[in-house]
């Protein structure tokens, strides 16, 4: 269902880009390598990516810098910040240099995979419809109504930006810090599995009673929304 | 040391101080200043004097002018004559133009004075003194028609003694200036030098090692007593963040390896007695797993570490306590509701508060997470509370579980403590230090309190003046309250 996505990956630790590269280019899609910020500027810059991987402290040129100078020069492609540091003014500086969402080394590279996919749909097709639909489920997001096979669902309004979140990446795997970012707006780890209590409640309420399940767990990485089981 | 070789080298430390270089500076603006004040005052009184001199040499010479039109010379004399028998300061002399003497009270003037009119300044001694010394007078002299002379004058005297009472001021003053100063500036100086070398001694040893060491206060809450405040609650913080350091690595070395132990040994396992592919994936999922948990340790260690430096204070923003409280307990609702709990939260006014809702969130996050680990597991109530007084905001998590005995309470804020035998439960054992960690970065506290039965934790935080553009809370130098 995803389309393969053509990306870069800047980062200056070898061994840990060559399994990226790998594990990407296993998920379909194509990967190009620069060990440094200085080469990661010139591809970016001469080449088109769906999205660029960057990590933080890179030699030769550092990360936000490359971000920003793409930036600058009017460069529009989603980038993923990579990065060591991890607390919440380092993600702030991240994102106020150019970078649309980051990602703390270490990370499970099913949440890299996510979270690059997510970035390549935005603002891709069907990312401003006020419907979003799968299947016979639909959400409207003008009238915040919830049906399925024509039928009304009530959904509560953390139940509904859930849902809708999911919608939105129909198709794609979403993590749970994923969710609790973009659903509730936090980003620390919480020790529990809240957020997987939350998507069964939100689960019983789409599936329960329809012979075709939804919304799907993907072991090891997070949730989907799809048509079909796989 | 002989004596006096004391003396010297007591002599060259006071003058190398900055108090002494201070009084000096003092000492020749003040003498400078009182100079030029009585030169000045001194050069006024001269003009004073000379002008009043002058007004009264005019007004004879306009009164004798007016009587020698009326009466010609003889009523001259006569009057000259009389006035010259006056006392006072006034001289007079009238000759004819070859200089024979007609009336007067001078004598001993050098002839060519009166050859000449105009205003001039002279010796003169008085009729019957001619032995005497000279004095200085103020004198004018006209001719009149027919040749004769007029001299009329003052005498200076009263003059001379003014400028001689201010030179004499002058050097006493100065005199004084420099005896007092001086006496006052060695004063202030030997005692400033003994409380700062009695702080450098402390500092000394303090540096040496024994950070127990503090310096002297002495009531006076002078500035020396301010700055050996400051410095001591510098040191107890500088103690405190040792001791925490030490406590940190400790506690990193033995709950750090027993994860590692656990994950070695289970590779070591699998590699040992896996056989399908069912195993590997299992033992490496489990691998997996431990790194994760292991990696959250870090995570939080990093964060109480970061939040003890007092790093990211500059940058908190006003965010609402009792929006967080409510959307972290929202996220804990269906949580609690699966385990049996009951998560109730009264967060009704928005509480503005200068922070980090990342921070916060967190903190109330592991606040909750705690208390329905342990305080909620037989279906208890866990109640998050929003409030806010006059000064400061408060969330408040409270259980109904067995709490924590008071004696423990102090120890349960540590770093790594789960208290009695729940180390089998999930859980990295930071979430209080963290909460605690957060609160004190944000300015506030952490107690933990009785909930009879249960425990509650209230954080409190210092409520942000809406009016006002509050500055980020001062870095707390005293030790935390325990």
């Amino acid at each position: 269902m995803t389309s393969s996505m053509k990306l870069l990956i800047v980062e200056d630790d070898r061994e840990a880009a060559a399994y990226v590269v790998k594990a990407l280019t296993e998920a379909g899609h194509v990967a190009d390598h620069a060990a440094d910020g200085v080469e990661g500027y010139e591809l970016a810059s001469s080449s088109s990516y769906d999205v660029l991987v960057v990590d933080r402290m890179l030699p030769r040129l550092d990360g936000l810098t490359l971000i920003r100078r793409l930036r600058a020069e009017g460069a529009a492609t989603p980038v993923l910040i990579l990065s060591a540091l991890g607390q919440v003014d380092d993600r702030v500086q991240g994102l106020r240099a150019g970078g649309d969402d980051y990602l703390t080394k270490p990370y499970a590279f099913a949440e890299l995979l996510a979270r690059v996919e997510a970035l390549a749909r935005r603002g891709g097709p069907g990312a401003g419809d006020t419907v979003y639909k799968v299947a016979d489920l639909e959400i409207d997001r003008l009238s915040h109504t919830v049906t399925r096979g024509g039928q009304e669902i009530v959904l509560q309004p953390r139940e509904f930006r859930l849902l809708e979140y999911l919608m939105r990446n129909a198709g794609q795997v979403v993590t749970r810090t994923m969710l609790l970012e973009n659903v509730w707006d936090y980003h620390f780890d919480p020790q529990t599995n809240v957020i997987d209590v939350h998507v069964s409640r939100l689960r019983s309420k789409i599936d329960k009673g329809f012979d075709k399940p939804l919304l799907h767990t993907v072991r090891g990485a997070g949730y989907v929304i799809r048509d079909g089981g796989r | 040391m002989t004596a006096a070789g004391k003396l010297l080298r007591t002599a060259g430390k006071l003058l190398r101080t900055t108090a002494f270089k201070l009084v000096l500076a003092y000492l020749f603006v003040f003498a400078t200043l009182s100079v030029v004040v009585l030169i000045y005052v001194s050069w006024h009184a001269n003009a004073l004097l000379a002008a009043q001199l002058n007004a009264t040499v005019n007004a004879e010479v306009t009164g004798l002018s007016d009587q020698y039109r009326q009466g010609g010379i003889r009523r001259l004399v006569a009057i000259v004559e009389e006035r010259s028998n006056r006392s006072g300061g006034s001289i007079y002399l009238l000759t004819t133009m070859s200089g024979e003497v007609l009336a007067g009270n001078v004598s001993g003037l050098p002839n060519a004075s009166l050859a000449e009119a105009g205003e001039r300044e002279l010796p003169y001694r008085r009729v019957g003194e001619e032995n005497a010394a000279p004095y200085p007078a103020v004198v004018r002299v006209f001719v009149l028609p027919g040749g004769y002379r007029l001299l009329v004058g003052r005498d200076t005297e009263e003059r001379e003694r003014l400028s001689a009472v201010i030179s004499n001021a002058v050097q006493w003053s100065l005199a004084l200036v420099v005896v007092f100063g001086l006496a006052g500036g060695v004063f202030v100086a030997k005692r400033v030098l003994g409380r700062i070398d009695a702080m450098t001694e402390t500092a000394r040893t303090i540096m040496a090692g024994d950070l127990s060491g503090r310096l002297a206060v002495t009531g006076s809450d002078d500035e020396f007593d301010r700055l050996a405040g400051a410095t001591n609650a510098m040191l107890d913080r500088i103690n405190e963040l040792m001791a925490g350091l030490k406590e940190v690595s400790d506690n990193i070395a033995h709950d750090l390896k027993t994860p590692l132990t656990r994950l070695r040994n289970r590779a070591e396992a699998a590699l040992r007695d896996a056989r399908t592919e069912d195993d590997w994936a299992a033992a490496m999922e489990r691998v997996i797993a431990d790194t994760d948990a292991m990696l959250g340790i870090f995570n939080a260690l990093l964060l109480i570490a970061r939040a003890e430096s007092g790093g990211a204070r500059d940058k908190l923003a006003p965010v609402d306590l009792a929006d967080i409280a409510r959307s972290v307990a929202e996220l804990y609702e269906p949580l609690a509701e699966e385990r049996g709990a009951r998560l109730t939260v009264a967060a009704p006014v928005a509480i503005s508060v200068l922070g980090s809702r990342e921070l916060i969130g967190q903190a109330v996050a592991n606040l909750i997470e705690n208390a329905l680990n342990y305080g909620a597991d037989d279906g208890g109530e866990v109640r998050v509370e929003a409030m806010a007084d006059d000064e400061t905001a408060r969330i408040v998590v409270a259980d109904r579980g067995p709490g924590i005995p008071e004696a423990d309470r102090e120890r349960a804020l540590d770093r790594f403590v789960r208290l009695d035998t729940s180390r089998t439960r999930p859980g990295s054992g930071l979430g209080l230090a963290l909460a605690s960690a957060v609160a004190r970065l944000h300015g506030g506290t952490l107690a933990l309190e009785d909930n009879a039965p249960g425990l509650r934790v209230v954080v409190t935080l210092p409520l942000r003046v809406p009016t006002l553009a509050a500055p980020p809370p001062k870095l707390a130098l005293a030790a935390p309250a325990a």
